[in-house]
C-alpha cells in the first residue's frame, strides 16, 4: 500500500527535513534521521537542543514547520499503536484518584476501542507488565504515594503493556535511584533483544557508551547519528556541546 | 421519626424529593470530573449564563428548560472554542462571558413586569416541579450517567494524562466537548432544584467532600452520589421544618457534609499517618 519501497520498513523511524519553530525561533532545524529497527538509541545534546521536541514532533504532539516522519514506513497518525511513549515525569495529574495498576491498565486503552471496557485479557497484561518492572507488590498503591523511581517503573510498565514495536522515553533516569536505573536499562535491552526499537532522551554522557548501541547527537541541528562506537567521538561531542565541554571518561 | 416522614405525606414533597435526588446524583457524579479537572469555574459560568436563555424563553412562552439548555450550549461551545487558542487565558474569557451573559439576563428581567415571578430562576423552585419536569429530569439523569459509564475510560485517561491520551489516539478535545455538553444538561436541571446562583454547589461540594474520603475514582463517584442523596433529603426536611428556601437548605446541607468530611479526613490523618517509602 505504501508508496515507499518495502526495504525502508527495515527502518523503525525515518525523519525527513524536519523543522520545528516556536514563535519563529527554530527549535529543530532540517533534521534528517534514520533509526534502524532493533537498536537501543540515545538522543543526547545540551539543554534546549530540541530533544523533547524531536519526540513530540515524531508523535504529532507539535506541528512542524516542514518535514515528515515515518514509523515503520507509515505516518504515526496512520497507526497509533506503533509507538509507546514515556513522557518526562510531571505531565500527569498527580492528585488523580488512581493506583499503579490503573495507570498501567490505561496503556491498553488505545487498542480497546470506543464504548468498550478493559477485560480479563487487559488486566492480565497489566499485571504481567507491573511484575516485569518489579512493582507487583505495589499494584494497589495510590500513584502519588510512590517514590520517583517507582513512578518511573509504573510508566515503563504502561509503555510495555502497549506492546508497540517502537518505544520513546524522555529522560527516564531523571530523579531515579541507581537500582531503578539498572532495572530500566535491563528491560530496554530485553526489548532490543526481542527486535524492538527504543529511543531514549538522555543527559548523562558518562553512561552513553555503556547503555546505547546507537546514538544521535543533537543541538537544534543533527550533529551526528550512527553506531555509538563510530559517532560518540570527542570531535562530535565538541561540535554538539561547544569547545568547553569536559569529556566524560572513556571517550 | 415523624418529623422525618411527615413532610413527605404531600405529593409535591414526594416529587420534590425525587427531583432533588435525581438532580443531586447526576450533578455529584459529573462533579467528580469537574473537581478533578479544576473546572469548578466552568460549571459556575455555565449555570449563570443560562439566565438570559431562561428569561427569553419565559417572555416568549417557550419551555424554560429549552431556553436554559440553548444558552448553556452556547456557553459550552464558546468555552471549548476559546480554550483552543492561547491568546486569552481560559479563566479570563470565562469571567468575561459569565458576567456579560448574566447581566443580559438581569437586564431582561428588570424590563419585565413580572420580575418577582422570575426569582425562582435565581433561587430554584424544586417544590413546584411538575410531572413533565420530572420526566425531563429523569431523562437527563439517565443520559448523563449512561454517557459517564460508556465513556469512562476516555474521560479517565484524558483527565489523568491528556498527552498520553492523545498519543494513544483518544482525542482529548472531543472528550472535553462531551464533558461540557453533559455539564450543560446537568446545569439546566440543577437550576430547577437550587437556581442559577447555587447550582455550582451541587456540582462541586459533594464531589469535593468525596475527594477528601477516597482515592479511588469509582468509589469517589459512588460516595459523591450518596452524599448528594443525603443532602437532598436532609435539605428538604430542614426547609419544611424551618419554612425556609428549599434550594438554600439543600446547598447548606452539602456545605455541612463537606465540613464533616474535612473534619473526618483530618482526624483520620492524625490517627493513621500517610504511608511513606
Amino acid at each position: 500500500m505504501s508508496a515507499l519501497p518495502s526495504v525502508t520498513h527495515m527502518h523503525a523511524v525515518q525523519v525527513h527535513d524536519l523543522t520545528v519553530a516556536y514563535r519563529e525561533k527554530p527549535v529543530l532545524w532540517d533534521i534528517d534521521l534514520v533509526i534502524p529497527s532493533g537498536v537501543l538509541m540515545g538522543v543526547v545534546g545540551p539543554n534546549g537542543a530540541g530533544k523533547t521536541t524531536l519526540i513530540k514532533a515524531m508523535l504529532g504532539l507539535v506541528t512542524p514547520v516542514s518535514g515528515r516522519v515515518l514509523i515503520h514506513g507509515q505516518p504515526y497518525q496512520a497507526n497509533k499503536r506503533s509507538v509507546a511513549y514515556v513522557p518526562q515525569r510531571g505531565s500527569v495529574d498527580w492528585d488523580f484518584p488512581t493506583t499503579a495498576f490503573d495507570v498501567v491498565l490505561m496503556g491498553t486503552y488505545g487498542r480497546i476501542g470506543w464504548l468498550r471496557r478493559p477485560g480479563e485479557l487487559e488486566r492480565e497484561a497489566a499485571y504481567v507488565a507491573l511484575a516485569k518492572v518489579g512493582m507487583a507488590d505495589l499494584a494497589r498503591r495510590q500513584i502519588r504515594e510512590l517514590s520517583g523511581g517507582q513512578q518511573q517503573r509504573v510508566f515503563l510498565a504502561r509503555a510495555l503493556v502497549q506492546e508497540a514495536p517502537v518505544t520513546f522515553m524522555d529522560e527516564p533516569f531523571q530523579g531515579v535511584d541507581a537500582i531503578t536505573e539498572a532495572a530500566i536499562i535491563d528491560i530496554l535491552r530485553e526489548l532490543r533483544a526481542n527486535g524492538r526499537t527504543v529511543l531514549v532522551v538522555h543527559h548523562d554522557l558518562s553512561t552513553v557508551a555503556e547503555y546505547f548501541d546507537w546514538v544521535t547527537l543533537l543541538n537544534v541541528r543533527k550533529v551526528a547519528a550512527g553506531p555509538t562506537v563510530e559517532v560518540f567521538t570527542p570531535a562530535n561531542l565538541r561540535a554538539t556541546y561547544g569547545e568547553r565541554l569536559a569529556l566524560p571518561p572513556g571517550v | 421519626m415523624g418529623w422525618l416522614t411527615d413532610p413527605f405525606r404531600y405529593a409535591f414533597m414526594q416529587n420534590a424529593l425525587l427531583a432533588a435526588v435525581l438532580i443531586g446524583v447526576t450533578c455529584a457524579v459529573l462533579g467528580v470530573y469537574v473537581v478533578q479537572r479544576r473546572m469548578a469555574f466552568v460549571g459556575d459560568a455555565m449555570a449563570h449564563t443560562t439566565l438570559p436563555g431562561l428569561v427569553i424563553a419565559h417572555l416568549g412562552g417557550w419551555s424554560l428548560s429549552v431556553g436554559g439548555l440553548a444558552a448553556a450550549g452556547v456557553t459550552a461551545v464558546a468555552i471549548a472554542w476559546v480554550s483552543r487558542r492561547g491568546r486569552v487565558k481560559e479563566d479570563t474569557a470565562i469571567g468575561v462571558v459569565l458576567t456579560g451573559m448574566f447581566a443580559v439576563g438581569v437586564l431582561l428581567m428588570s424590563r419585565t413586569r413580572s420580575f418577582r415571578d422570575l426569582s425562582h430562576m435565581l433561587f430554584g423552585n424544586v417544590l413546584g416541579v411538575t410531572a413533565a419536569d420530572l420526566w425531563l429530569i429523569a431523562g437527563v439523569a439517565a443520559l448523563v450517567l449512561a454517557a459517564l459509564a460508556l465513556f469512562h475510560k476516555e474521560l479517565e485517561l484524558t483527565s489523568y494524562d491528556p498527552t498520553h491520551a492523545e498519543v494513544l489516539g483518544l482525542r482529548p478535545g472531543l472528550t472535553r466537548l462531551l464533558l461540557l455538553g453533559l455539564l450543560a444538561l446537568a446545569v439546566v436541571t440543577g437550576i430547577q432544584a437550587v437556581g442559577v446562583i447555587l447550582t455550582n454547589a451541587l456540582l462541586v461540594t459533594p464531589a469535593a467532600a468525596a475527594a477528601l474520603l477516597t482515592d479511588r475514582l469509582p468509589v469517589r463517584m459512588a460516595l459523591a452520589a450518596l452524599i448528594s442523596t443525603g443532602c437532598a433529603a436532609g435539605g428538604l426536611v430542614a426547609s419544611y421544618a424551618l419554612e425556609a428556601s428549599s434550594g438554600a437548605s439543600i446547598v447548606l446541607a452539602c456545605t455541612a457534609s463537606f465540613a464533616a468530611a474535612a473534619a473526618f479526613a483530618t482526624a483520620r490523618r492524625q490517627f493513621r499517618p500517610a504511608r511513606g517509602d
